[in-house]
This record gives C-alpha cells, sequence and structure tokens, in this order.
C-alpha cells in the first residue's frame, strides 16, 4: 500500500477567511486536513454544503491560498507556487467545476477553453499537430469532434460541456484531476456516462479528487473515502470500509438519510436530528485508526 | 379531492416558433395520493406543474382541460384562478428559498399574502405557528428576515406557508434538490406527514431524483420531451417498469453498494430532442433500442396493469 | 495520459437540448447575444431610433453647422439684436453685441459634443481602471480603491473649479474636459466593481487562472467583454452627463475662457437681459439643443438596455 509514494498529499491544511470590515472577524472553512492520494486512484470528498470540501479542491488547485499546513504534489510544497512555476504546476494538476454553463465565457465558442491551454502551454505547435492533438483527447472523452467543435457553450448539452472539460485537462497530460461536483448538475441518464470516463481515466494512471455530497456516486466509483464535516474529517479510509462499517454517528448519519432505489428510509425524525446538530466532536477530538486504511474522529465514533 | 387532465398542452412562444413541452398529457390523481413526476431536464415537468397554477409571460395554453373535483379548473384565465390559487391549488415553485421578499419578515410576507386572499393574518396565527413548530421551526422564525435562516429552515417555512389554507392539490418543484442529503429527507418525509396530517390532499412532486420519488410517493408519472412515458404504483416503476426510458433511466441510477469495479452502469446515449420541432411519433424513437417503424406513430398511453400505463407499442403489446 | 480509451463511441447527435427555447437549429453557430438578432431588435426599438435619430441629427449639425456659418462666432458684427432672417446669413439673428447667434449655436454644439466625448471618455477610462481592478483583486486593493472613490465622490467640484479658475488665466474646452472627467468617474467606478465581482466568481474565470492566463488577459478577455453592453451604456451616461456639468459650469461663468459653449450663450443671454428684451433666439435655441441632445441619449439608452437584455424584449 504504501510503496507507491503519493501524488497529492494534504498536511494538516487550514484555511481561514477575514470576513467584516478590513478583515476584522475570522471563519475558519477547513481546520487541520491531512490526507494523500495515490496514482490511480481516486479518493472521494464527501461532505455536506459548508463541509469545506470546495474550498480544500480549490486549495489544491491553488486558486485560493492556504493559511497554513503544507499541500504536497509529488513531494513538492506547492502551496506557495508563483509565476512560471505555478504555470508549471498546472501543466500537472487540473480542475472541472460544477456548473458546465458556468465554466464557458458565453460569448466565446466552447472550444476556446483548447486555444487558452494552447496559447499559453504549446505556443509553438504546428496546427496540424494541434488538431490531431486535440481530435486524440476528443476521442478519449468519446466526443465526436464535428459534434463539438466550433460551436457556443448554449449549443451543447451539459454533458458534452462536462466532458469537453475533461478533455481540455487531457491536453495538458496531467497526472492529477480535480472534479468538484462536476455531474450534479447533469441528468441522470449522462451522469453516469461522465463518471464512467473517470473511471477509465482513474485505469490509465490519473489520480483523481472526486468531490461530491452524492454518496451514492462516492462510492461507485472511488476507491477511497474522506467524509467532511464543517471543515474537519470525521472519517476516512477505503471506501468498502467507511461505507460498509461507518463508525462514526455522521457517517452513519449521511447514509441512512440516503434514498435509496429499493430501501425505503429506516426512521422518522432521523433528519431533524441531525439537523439540531445533535451529533458534535470535542474540542480535542483526533482520527484515530480503528483498523487498517480506516480513520474516524473519536468522540462521537462508537 | 381529484384532479383529471385531459390532452393538456402548453406550449412557450418564442421568435423561432412555439416550444411544445407539454404536448397532449392525459393523467388522473386520486384523493390522497402522492404523485411524483419524474424526469430529466427539459422534458415539460415543471412546465406541466407550474401550468396547472400559473401561466408565465411566455406560456400559451393551447388546448385540453384540467378538473378539480369534478370543476372546470380555468387555467387560461389568470383572474378567474386567483380564486382556486392557494385556496385549492398551491405550489412551491423551484427556488422558492431564494425567491423570499429578503427585505420582508416572514411573519409580515405571510400577512401580507393572507391579506392578499381576504383572509386576516390573526385568524391563522395560531394556526401557522402550531404548524410551524410541527415542521421544526420556532416561533422566532415570524420575526426573522429569510437571510438569518438556512437553506432547510427556509425551503420548510415555504412548505408550510404554501399550505396554511388546506389545499387539495399541492405542487411541489424540485423542492429537494437544493438541499443537503439529511435535510433532504426531512423536507421530503415532511410532504407525506402533511398529507397524513390533512393540511394537504393531494400531491405532485415534481423531481428528477427517482430515489426521493420511491421513498415517499404513492405513484411515480414519468415524463419525456413533452410526452408521458409510464405512470404506475412506485415500487411497479421501480421494479418492473416497461417503457424503454424508464427501464434505461432506472439502471443508470447507482445506489449505494454498486462500484464501478464490480458492475459498470450505462447511460442513455444521445440527447432528448428539441421541443421547437418536435420530431413525429413517439419522442423517444431516436434512443430505443426497441424501436421500429410503428414508432413513427405516436404510441397512446394505455393502460397495462392494475395502474399501470405506458404509451410505447412494445410494452403495450 | 496520452493514450485514447477504448470505449464505445457515445454518438450524440446535432440536436440541442431539449426546451431550449429560441434557439434554432440551424448549423451556423451563432452568439448568445447574436449581432444579427440584437440588431433585429435594435431597429424595432422606438426609444433608440428615436435618440439616435436625434443625436445623430445633432453630431451633423456640430460638424457641418461651422464649416456653412458665414461669420466667426465671437466676431462683432453690424446688426445689433437682430431676429432670425435669411439676411446676410444671420439665420438665428443676433446677440445684443452684434454675433451671429447660429454661428455660436454649431460651435457650442460642436464643444458640447467634444466635452462630451473627452470628459465622458476621461471619466470611462478612470473609472474602468479602478472598477476592474477592484472588483478583480478584491481584498486589500478594494478596500483602498474604495477610500479614493469615496474621497473623489465627496470633493466639492465648484469648490475646486473656483481654485483652478482663480489660478489659470486661460482655460480651454481640454481643460474643462479633463476636469470633468477627473471628477465624475466615481459611479462608474462603483458600477464596474458590481459588475465585476460577481463574473469573477464564475467558473470560467477560475479556468482562466487554471490556463496559465494572468490577470491583465483576464479582465481584458474573460471579463470586460462579458460587461460590453454595460460599459457601452455607461459611457453613454457619463457622455450625457459631462455635457450636463459642462453647461452648469459655462452657466455660472467657470466654463472656457477662449471660446464659445451653448452653457455660454445661456449665460451671456442672460446677463445681457435678454429675457426682458425679448430676444428669445439667444437663449431658446441652446437651451433646447442641451435638452435635445441629453434628453436623447439617456432615452437611447433606455432603448439600448432593452435591446441588450432578452428578458426585458417584448415579444
Amino acid at each position: 500500500m504504501s510503496e507507491t509514494s503519493a501524488l497529492v498529499e494534504l498536511d494538516r491544511c487550514t484555511k481561514v477567511y477575514r470576513v467584516g470590515s478590513f478583515g476584522s472577524k475570522r471563519l475558519t472553512a477547513v481546520r487541520d486536513v491531512a490526507f494523500d492520494l495515490r496514482a490511480g486512484e481516486v479518493v472521494s470528498l464527501i461532505g455536506e454544503s459548508g463541509s469545506g470540501k470546495s474550498t480544500i479542491g480549490r486549495m489544491i488547485l491553488r486558486l485560493s491560498p492556504i493559511t497554513s499546513g503544507a499541500i504536497r504534489f509529488k513531494g513538492e510544497d506547492i502551496s506557495g507556487l508563483r509565476g512560471a512555476s505555478l504555470k508549471e504546476y498546472h501543466r500537472h494538476a487540473q480542475g472541472v467545476f460544477q456548473d458546465p454553463f458556468s465554466s464557458y465565457n458565453p460569448i466565446y465558442k466552447a472550444d476556446r477553453v483548447f486555444k487558452l491551454v494552447r496559447d499559453a502551454y504549446f505556443p509553438s505547435v504546428g496546427s496540424g499537430e494541434w488538431t490531431r492533438k486535440v481530435a486524440g483527447v476528443l476521442d478519449a472523452v468519446s466526443l465526436d469532434p464535428s459534434q463539438v467543435l466550433h460551436r457556443y457553450p448554449h449549443q451543447l448539452s451539459g454533458g458534452q460541456l462536462q466532458r469537453l472539460l475533461v478533455a481540455r485537462a487531457l491536453l495538458l497530460d496531467i497526472d492529477f484531476l480535480v472534479a468538484d461536483e462536476i455531474i450534479s448538475m447533469l441528468d441522470a441518464s449522462t451522469r453516469i456516462d461522465v463518471l464512467n470516463l473517470l473511471g477509465e481515466l482513474k485505469e490509465q494512471g490519473l489520480g483523481i479528487l472526486f468531490i461530491t455530497h452524492d454518496l451514492s456516486l462516492g462510492n461507485y466509483i472511488s476507491d477511497r473515502t474522506v467524509i467532511l464535516r464543517r471543515g474537519e474529517i470525521v472519517e476516512m479510509g477505503a471506501t468498502q470500509k467507511v461505507f460498509g462499517d461507518p463508525r462514526h454517528a455522521y457517517t452513519r448519519m449521511l447514509l441512512a438519510s440516503v434514498p435509496q432505489l429499493r430501501h425505503k428510509w429506516e426512521e422518522h425524525g432521523n433528519g431533524r436530528a441531525a439537523e439540531a446538530g445533535a451529533i458534535v466532536d470535542g474540542e480535542g477530538s483526533v482520527l484515530v485508526e480503528v483498523e487498517r486504511d480506516h480513520l474516524v474522529r473519536t468522540e462521537g465514533a462508537s | 379531492m381529484s384532479l383529471a387532465v385531459d390532452d393538456l398542452r402548453v406550449y412557450y412562444r418564442t421568435l423561432h416558433g412555439d416550444v411544445r413541452a407539454v404536448d397532449g398529457v392525459t393523467f388522473d390523481i386520486a384523493d390522497g395520493e402522492i404523485m411524483g413526476l419524474a424526469g430529466e431536464s427539459g422534458c415539460g415537468k415543471s412546465s406541466l406543474g407550474n401550468s396547472l397554477v400559473y401561466l408565465t409571460g411566455r406560456m400559451r395554453f393551447v388546448g385540453g382541460s384540467v378538473e378539480l373535483d369534478g370543476a372546470p379548473l380555468p387555467i387560461w384565465d389568470f383572474e378567474a384562478m386567483n380564486r382556486h390559487r392557494f385556496k385549492e391549488i398551491s405550489v412551491i415553485p423551484q427556488y422558492a428559498m431564494s425567491a423570499l421578499n429578503p427585505t420582508r419578515k416572514i411573519g409580515a410576507m405571510t400577512a401580507d399574502l393572507l391579506g392578499s386572499r381576504g383572509i386576516h393574518y390573526k385568524h391563522l396565527a395560531h394556526e401557522f405557528v402550531r404548524r410551524l413548530e410541527l415542521v421544526g421551526l420556532s416561533e422566532e422564525v415570524l420575526g426573522m428576515y429569510p437571510m438569518e435562516l438556512s437553506g432547510g429552515m427556509k425551503q420548510r417555512a415555504v412548505m408550510v406557508i404554501s399550505t396554511l389554507l388546506d389545499p387539495s392539490l399541492l405542487i411541489a418543484d424540485e423542492i429537494t434538490s437544493a438541499l443537503d442529503v439529511s435535510t433532504q429527507k426531512a423536507v421530503a418525509e415532511m410532504l407525506v406527514e402533511f398529507r397524513d396530517r390533512g393540511f394537504v390532499k393531494s400531491m405532485i412532486v415534481i423531481t428528477h431524483d427517482m430515489s426521493i420519488l420511491y421513498q415517499v410517493a404513492d405513484t411515480i408519472l414519468v415524463m419525456y420531451a413533452g410526452h408521458l412515458v409510464e405512470k404506475a404504483p412506485a415500487g411497479v416503476i421501480i421494479d418492473s417498469p416497461r417503457h424503454p426510458y424508464t427501464r434505461l433511466l432506472i439502471s443508470s441510477l447507482p445506489e449505494v453498494g454498486v462500484r464501478y469495479a464490480e458492475r459498470r452502469l450505462h447511460g442513455i446515449p444521445g440527447t432528448p430532442p428539441a421541443l421547437l420541432n418536435p420530431p413525429e411519433g413517439c419522442r423517444f424513437r431516436d434512443r430505443c433500442p426497441l424501436a421500429s417503424a410503428k414508432c413513427a406513430h405516436t404510441p397512446p398511453f394505455v393502460e397495462i396493469g392494475d395502474g399501470h400505463r405506458v404509451a410505447c407499442w412494445e410494452a403495450a403489446a | 495520459m496520452s493514450a485514447p480509451g477504448n470505449v464505445s463511441t457515445v454518438t450524440t447527435r446535432d440536436e440541442l437540448p431539449a426546451g431550449t427555447a429560441g434557439s434554432p437549429r440551424d448549423e451556423e453557430a451563432k452568439p448568445v447575444s447574436g449581432l444579427r438578432e440584437t440588431l433585429y431588435f435594435a431597429v424595432r426599438n422606438k426609444k433608440l431610433v428615436f435618440g439616435l435619430t436625434v443625436t445623430l441629427s445633432m453630431l451633423a449639425l456640430a460638424i457641418l453647422g461651422p464649416l456653412i456659418a458665414r461669420h466667426p462666432p465671437l466676431e462683432y458684427g453690424g446688426h445689433l439684436s437682430l431676429a432670425p432672417t435669411t439676411q446676410d446669413g444671420y439665420w438665428l439673428g443676433t446677440t445684443l453685441l452684434g454675433q451671429d447667434v447660429f454661428s455660436q449655436f454649431v460651435t457650442g454644439l460642436r464643444m458640447a459634443f467634444i466635452v462630451g466625448a473627452l470628459g465622458g471618455g476621461i471619466a470611462a477610462i478612470v473609472g474602468m481602471v479602478v472598477g476592474f481592478t477592484a472588483g478583480y483583486r478584491g481584498g486589500i486593493v478594494d478596500e483602498l480603491l474604495n477610500m479614493v472613490t469615496n474621497v473623489v465622490l465627496v470633493i466639492p467640484t465648484f469648490a475646486l473649479l473656483l481654485v483652478i479658475a482663480a489660478y489659470l488665466q486661460v482655460r480651454g474646452i481640454m481643460t474643462e474636459a479633463i476636469f470633468i472627467g477627473l471628477t465624475s468617474w466615481p459611479w462608474a467606478a462603483r458600477a464596474v466593481r458590481a459588475q465585476t465581482f460577481s463574473l469573477t466568481s464564475r467558473d470560467f474565470v477560475s479556468l482562466a487562472r487554471l490556463s496559465g492566463s494572468n490577470s491583465r488577459q483576464i479582465i481584458f478577455k474573460e471579463i470586460a467583454p462579458n460587461m460590453s453592453s454595460y460599459l457601452f451604456m455607461m459611457f453613454i451616461l457619463l457622455f450625457g452627463g459631462a455635457i450636463l456639468i459642462a453647461a452648469t459650469l459655462d452657466f455660472i461663468g467657470l466654463g472656457p475662457s477662449n471660446t464659445i459653449s451653448l452653457g455660454m450663450m445661456m449665460q451671456l443671454s442672460v446677463q445681457n437681459a435678454a429675457l426682458q428684451l425679448h430676444l428669445w433666439w439667444w437663449f431658446l435655441p441652446p437651451g433646447l439643443a442641451i435638452m435635445a441632445i441629453v434628453g436623447s441619449l439617456y432615452v437611447m439608452n433606455v432603448g439600448l438596455d432593452e435591446v441588450f437584455n432578452p428578458r426585458l424584449r417584448s415579444m
């Protein structure tokens, strides 16, 4: 398990926002988060709104500065990168976001996202070679070039737009992808295809951080799972262990609340208890290894 | 109460022609029934739900009839519908919780709403507070502004307000979509509780999430590209769907337990047809694995079992 | 990560997402607010057509007028207080002191357009620079620029202008335009900042950052083009505003010292008791002209808003 070194490693990451006039108040969005991700592995970051999962994704991509702690990519701390070295980092790590229609500038054609990459990273590549490269990545995401090139975003479907963004990331020959709720705005019938695409990319060696609030999707695609609550990890480990044998009360509550297709919800009143904040982890709670590859936060775990 | 919709057609006027969002829809809802209206984006389910209450600017009533409790519902007449809205038929529109007036406290807003129906707030104040407490909101909510409430709290407040006059029919449009999974469960269960306590007689729950419908709905009606494709009791739709679209849709939903490594799920290739100039015949034809020549004629929505109706030549055969 | 995956091809047909109201199914790719569609609504919008017609007519007069005027505007000709007549080209008569009103009028029109374009232009540029920077960067830069904006907003412009007038013996139209430009940009900066804030939070800006674009490229290529209609309308408002401010300054005597303008015509006419002497041709044309230009610009702007914003369009 630990023979292959981590691709991405978060070390006690914390993000504190300053709010109010001249930043007088503080809001802790992410607190002491630490986990790692290896090549060819999908790690799901699961949490509800306000859990900090998107903030973590943005910090790893360096779209948001990290307040304290370190994020290491292939051993190197990337939290302080700027300028040319940041640009180089993005050759290896890219992201796809939730809303396909917000990810494209509506006044330009959709394939302009490719052009931006070309101008910044492949300025000297000839047009013939570039066309071949684009055709290659479009094939990898199962898109027909004649259907998606030279079109405006509003002429394409959500699924096509998301795949196009994955294709853009592949142009750079990346090692790591942050997928932030990329299918939550897609229709049910196209979701699974995009998810399967992530599975194929994973099998080819890409490391993927799959951020979602939907436990069924996380369970379907990921090797390991991290459950986040209000900026802290409450449980993490191999997906089958976390879902099969949830130890933390919050994880159990989440699993019990997921609407399933063949089982009715067990008890009533369960959801209300959770909203009342009945599950509380004390100040000094820590993550404890309950079995191999399964960690749970104490106080609240049974 | 009962709802009978017969061959309803509602189109949107646009510069390029009519978008046929609801194109010949016929169904019934019995007294006390919670019917789920499922479908993917653009299928017309929101248009159908909203057309029963309020035709927005671009919507045009083209044909068909709607009967509520045996009396015709004049959905094409905005003024005439005023008598029915909120009292007999009520709606929780999509994004309702984001549409609350940010400058009005909840209590004041409700008083305005009741006043517009000629009801003095003080007659219902006691009942209003009782229902708020039932859904887990304290009386303090009345004096709060929308931005002071969380998403789940707002949604519950909207649910209580919309059903304050005990409507016969409630239309809930995607009320669980923007919520966390734990709040989703609370809100969905609340719908059932409202029906069980008699605050609402029947409901149409519009959502794309089939699994929520399985949990709360009695029957499910599946819509595709402006047409109805299947209606059946919830368990039957999930366990033994007959229409190819429904079957493909159900099989593409990952449940907790299914893993990519073990069983690969598949989506439905292709996209739904544009409703601007929809194709003749069955609209699922181009994506359907069972399509044949006779699908060039629109299949009728026929009964094939107990409470089970399908619009498909193959399934009905 | 360069080997293509071997998967079954998902054929996506050449069809639009269902329910896309108003989108044509033709092959040609058109932008969202397609130029053709915009022009279609533009020519049908009465306010826009009316406003544009009036403004362009005035502009034509401003350009061609001074070329056909028979007498220089400030020359003291022989005839005093002449009513409008075809004789000698005094189509709008003369002032109390014998100057050709028509010539003054068309020169004044020219000055109005110059000060509008220059003053409005300077205000627009400063406003955009401050607004984009504050909106995109946020944080401490935003706080500082906000302070600067607020300070400029509360500067008493008249007092400042009086001080400047006292020091500069000769003031040209350029000075006036620059002064107006440098004191009327705050509201433009605020407006641009607000729009920039909302656009910066969109994912396509994040994606541009992930594609190696720097701040300047993002502002000019991603954010500003999305606001182009808004910026255009803002410029028109600044243009009209500058003309009004110039007219006001001229009327109270703080205008340029070496030329004539519409506001100055009104000031001189009032000073020389034109109202009492019933010399209506002296003060009526400039007053009506200011009203016409600024009014039509504002009406045009309302029309433009309807054209650009699909939701305001009537079917």
